[in-house]
């Protein structure tokens, strides 16, 4: 075993150029670049960290703005609703009173054509009647040969004619 | 064993520092080659990009992985040890990495030094003194009362402080024999698999395929295996440093 039979003759060359190189590395690498190494994940970390914070405000604000967008648009909605709704009952108000109008007139001209059609129907009904009187006075005397007075066979033709 | 001989490339004669020889060896090289892969890999991770690139994201993966093991373990107090642990985890990785390419394809044989304990040893004492030094600096003597645990019984110290105290002195033997057993092991047993292959191949066409076929195969996979060990031993190398950084660091 080379390690144990030239332990004697080669340990201080070993240590002294262990010392040396290891020392380099220590003061050079360890020492001199490492640091640097990490200040720069460190800046990094740093950065990301600003601009998480950054977008969080950003965010925020955004989510500020949009609450008074919405709040707005909620205002013009309802704005919005009220005017429909005036306009609506204005509408249906307008409508009732038009309607209203309309049907008095007709109520008018109904209540004009029924009078109407009660005295065309009466004064039909007095023709009728007259003509009745006479048709009858005139059958009882062709058939009967007995003359009945005008009143008598007025009288018997409303009784008859009140059963139609 | 070839492979874990040490061989001098320069300065064998004259490099000596109070009577002892420093020759410039292969192992030294591939310390030298550890060290350089890892600053151009870290160099490359520094161009300080908000949105990294893959190289940078390697980068900043590797020290984020420490960061959150020392944050993990020692808490906020941790990052400052962040340099010393880093540089530990990397060294032993690129190293366990750089020692399993297979340049022996090209004729170059590389060297894994942390398959020595003395490499390994060092920096073992090294996280040792730095959890020795920062538990005396912070607490000063108030250290010793690491040995007696939180809500031990006063007749039970006597017993339990001296367990306690060679466990504490054990800890650098275990974390260097450890990464030291554990590539060391890893290099003899895909060396003796390829053994398998080269000498079944040598005993004729009908013994190589019978033995070298299997031996290939299960060569892959040990392959693959300590790839992930590379990894696996650097991390525990690092992780224990700073268990042991969070006793000193801590205390209780």
């Amino acid at each position: 075993m080379p390690q144990i039979a030239q332990l004697g003759e080669t340990f201080a060359s070993q240590l002294f150029w262990l010392v040396i190189f290891f020392g380099f590395v220590f003061f050079v690498v360890g020492r001199g670049m490492v640091p640097r190494v990490m200040g720069t994940m460190t800046d990094r970390d740093k950065q990301i960290g600003d601009d998480l914070a950054a977008a969080k405000t950003a965010r925020d604000a955004a989510d500020t703005q949009e609450e008074a967008w919405r709040v707005r648009e909620n205002e013009n909605r309802a704005a919005a609703r009220a005017l429909v709704a005036q306009a609506k009952a204005e509408a249906l108000a307008e409508n009732d009173r038009k309607l209203a109008t309309a049907q008095e007139r007709l109520d008018v001209q109904l209540a004009e054509a029924e009078q109407r059609i009660d005295a065309s129907r009466r004064s039909a009904l007095d023709e009728i009647e007259s003509v009745a009187v006479e048709a009858a006075q005139d059958i009882v005397q062709r058939l009967a040969s007995v003359k009945v007075t005008k009143a008598g066979a007025e009288k018997a033709v409303r009784e008859a004619l009140a059963n139609v | 064993m070839h492979q874990f001989t040490i061989e001098p490339l320069a300065g064998t004669g004259n490099w000596e520092i109070a009577g002892h020889n420093i020759a410039f060896t292969n192992s030294a090289l591939w310390m030298l080659i550890a060290a350089v892969v890892l600053t151009v890999f870290v160099a490359g991770g520094m161009r300080r990009q908000l949105v990294p690139g893959r190289w940078q994201m390697m980068v900043e993966f590797f020290t984020g992985f420490i960061d959150d093991m020392l944050e993990a373990n020692i808490g906020k107090g941790g990052r400052k040890y962040l340099p010393f642990v880093f540089s530990l985890f990397m060294f032993i990785l690129f190293a366990n990495l750089l020692g399993l390419v297979p340049l022996g394809i090209v004729g170059v044989h590389p060297f894994t030094f942390t398959s020595h304990f003395t490499v390994t040893g060092i920096l073992a004492v090294l996280s040792f003194s730095i959890v020795l030094a920062v538990g005396f600096w912070k607490h000063g003597l108030h250290f010793f009362s690491l040995f007696v645990p939180a809500g031990t019984p006063w007749p039970m110290i006597p017993m339990i402080a001296p367990i306690e105290f060679i466990s504490f002195m054990v800890r650098p033997f275990s974390l260097g024999l450890r990464l030291f057993v554990a590539m060391m092991a890893g290099h003899v047993l895909l060396e003796v698999l390829s053994s398998f292959v080269i000498n079944g191949g040598n005993g004729g066409l009908g013994l190589g395929l019978l033995v070298g076929i299997p031996s290939l195969v299960l060569m892959i996979g040990i392959a693959a295996l300590e790839i992930l060990v590379a990894g696996i031993q650097a991390y525990v190398f690092a992780l224990l440093t700073s268990l042991y950084i969070n006793d000193a660091e801590n205390l209780h």
